[in-house]
């Protein structure tokens, strides 16, 4: 299995914004919102890979890694609250290897009814580099170790620190994965092209991912507040026409800590504040859209290449 | 092109964490800690003073605030210096307009450099922290044990004698420790150090020589990570301040005393235009009843007094 070396994903095909089949979420809900905390394990000394080293520092890399840590001694705890407060369920992004190091976090966010799908075993180990055999052994993995501790099924991936390969995609859908976070195409689900077997694309974000807020795009913690709002506000606008998804992708160390938990709560109180909001999990989102949208979606992008055809 | 077996093999993969330094430990279910009259906050200001070799290698990696320029880079040398001969000194007036206690991290080169800087020190009510030897003397694994050991001992000792104090308490230059550095400091009588970053209170760690602490010093709210790194402004800067006391005042009412941490470089934050921010901040804290401010070592001291088992 492989795939060459090309200029364009050939994951989705083109299908325009407007005149799309209209997607009508459960209860007449115009926007489905979905929280997807990536409780993560990142490694002190994780085995070097050829193409990128795990921390800017020769290992341990103790501020890289104690700042990781402290998602897991504090920050969760904050988060699951405001969550809570919300009446929010997560989506967990999961290195996985984190049921065995720490069940406690799992079993409270089980507990709570809270999804878990794979971001592969440790947020430390890369997909580069890997044979198509190797990354099918993670999938694999994943799936029994979220089995044997949370009972779920494996039907959402994320890949691992986000390190993908030409390849991914379609292992996925072989190993019987219902849905990728990788793609930032769009704000609706959407097909993804594989080789054989179905496997849709369910709107993460990230610009909407407190990472990227908070450390690339360096806003404030209240400014993160706000632009959750103003994404909020449009995307449920637009849903009066036809079903949006909003994602919300967390990480426990950067949004719990204590400057930020407040604008974040705010934000999520919001939200929840709202009739017509389907607080959704990805599985959820998925198995409606799959069983309800693929279908009609698929005939639309024929349709659409046959219009130019 | 693939990766061997090992990329694939996890040995660390078990309860707890991946290393024997520390056990985990959740915030948020441990007895709760109390401070001297009940307060709800230990406030801990710590002042960080830097001096960045003018001849800077950043070998094996730079330091935050490290040199950039071709050599002689004297715009960052003098900036920083800065926080030396002025900035430390619009700080410790604030402290003392409000009578706090501080502790003081510093290079241990000032003080063969400025010996009339730990004077100025010493008659303030102020902990010396041990801050390595300079900027450029970071600690990674892979120096050799014995240099590392040398560069602890000589930092101690020059600390030590300047200041005719215990110095008892450790921030390695850029946060940055070797896989030997608690083993180290335990061994040289340092009882806390300042450079994880994963909680909001004190916890053990192990070490070959006894117990050592990691003192929560405020990581993501370090006014040059807010002002510099992530270029945000100091009303910013007062604002994340206000709000992580606010958060952390309210959780000490339900869950036990928690620490708050507010670390101070000289040559950030000890500049005209900002200094008056922290006066703001201290002002609006100092405002809430509840709130008992202590030195690192104070503050630690309550902590053990407080704690039975000191590994829960």
């Amino acid at each position: 299995m492989s795939r060459a070396m090309t200029n364009d994903p050939l994951l989705y095909d083109y299908l325009p914004y407007h005149n799309r089949p209209k997607i009508v979420w459960p209860g007449d809900a115009k926007i489905a919102v979905w929280i997807a905390p990536n409780i993560e394990f990142y490694e002190l000394n994780p085995e070097p890979n050829p193409v990128r080293a795990p921390w800017p520092r020769p290992n341990p890399d103790v501020v890289g890694y104690s700042h990781r840590d402290y998602g897991n001694r504090a920050g969760w705890q904050r988060m699951m609250r405001a969550m809570d407060e919300s009446g929010f369920r997560g989506s967990v992004s999961l290195n996985v290897a984190l049921c065995e190091h720490h069940p406690e976090i799992i079993k409270a966010c089980a507990d709570r009814g809270w999804e878990f799908f794979s971001h592969g075993i440790y947020n430390t180990r890369y997909t580069y580099g890997m044979t198509p055999e190797q990354e099918r052994e993670i999938i694999v993995d994943s799936r029994n170790t979220i089995k044997q501790w949370t009972g779920q099924s494996l039907d959402g991936w994320l890949s691992p620190a986000l390190s993908n390969n030409t390849w991914t995609m379609d292992l996925l859908a072989q190993e019987g994965v219902l849905y990728t976070c990788d793609l930032f195409h769009d704000d609706q689900p959407t097909p993804i092209n594989v080789a054989s077997g179905k496997l849709i694309s369910v709107p993460y974000s990230l610009e909407m991912n407190d990472t990227i807020v908070y450390n690339t795009n360096q806003y404030t913690p209240r400014q993160y507040g706000e632009m959750i709002k103003r994404q909020f506000d449009q995307l449920y606008a637009e849903g009066e026409e036809s079903g949006t998804v909003m994602c919300v992708p967390l990480h426990p160390y950067l949004v719990g800590q204590p400057h930020r938990i407040d604008a974040f709560a705010e934000a999520l109180a919001y939200m929840a504040g709202h009739d017509k909001v389907w607080l959704a999990t990805g599985r959820e989102i998925a198995k409606h859209y799959i069983d309800h949208h693929y279908d009609a979606a698929i005939a639309a992008i024929a349709a659409n290449g046959a219009k130019r055809g | 092109m693939s990766l061997s077996k090992d990329y694939l093999t996890y040995p660390q993969r078990h309860h707890g964490m991946d290393h024997d330094r520390y056990p985990w430990s959740d915030l948020f279910e441990r007895a709760p800690v109390r401070w001297p009259g009940n307060a709800r906050i230990a406030l801990w200001v710590t002042p960080i003073l830097q001096w960045f070799p003018l001849d800077m290698k950043g070998k094996p990696f730079r330091a935050p605030g490290g040199l950039t320029m071709p050599f002689p880079d004297f715009r960052h040398y003098t900036n920083r210096d800065y926080g030396n001969r002025i900035g430390i000194f619009r700080i410790l007036k604030v402290l003392q307009e409000f009578k706090l206690p501080a502790s003081v991290a510093l290079n241990a080169v000032l003080a063969e450099r400025y010996p009339s800087l730990i004077d100025a020190l010493t008659q303030h009510n102020v902990e010396l922290i041990a801050h390595g030897q300079d900027m450029d003397r970071v600690h990674y694994t892979g120096m050799p044990r014995d240099e590392e050991d040398q560069l602890i001992r000589g930092a101690l000792e020059t600390l030590r004698n300047a200041s005719g104090k215990p110095v008892t308490g450790w921030l390695s230059p850029g946060r940055a420790q070797s896989a030997d550095t608690p083993d180290l400091l335990a061994a040289h009588g340092v009882t806390y150090s300042c450079d994880w970053a994963n909680d909001d209170l004190p916890y053990a760690m192990r070490t070959a020589h006894g117990d050592h602490y990691a003192m929560p010093l405020a990581y993501e709210t370090d006014d040059r990570v807010v002002m510099l790194d992530l270029h945000q402004s100091e009303d910013e800067w007062a604002r994340q301040i206000k709000d992580r006391f606010d958060v952390l005042y309210r959780e000490a009412g339900e869950h036990g005393g928690r620490i708050m941490s507010i670390p101070l470089h000289a040559w950030v934050t000890g500049v005209p235009y900002r200094i008056h921010k922290v006066r703001e901040v201290l002002a609006y804290i100092l405002g809430h009843s509840g709130v008992w401010a202590g030195t690192g070592s104070e503050i630690l001291s309550e902590f053990i007094a407080g704690q039975g088992d000191k590994h829960a």
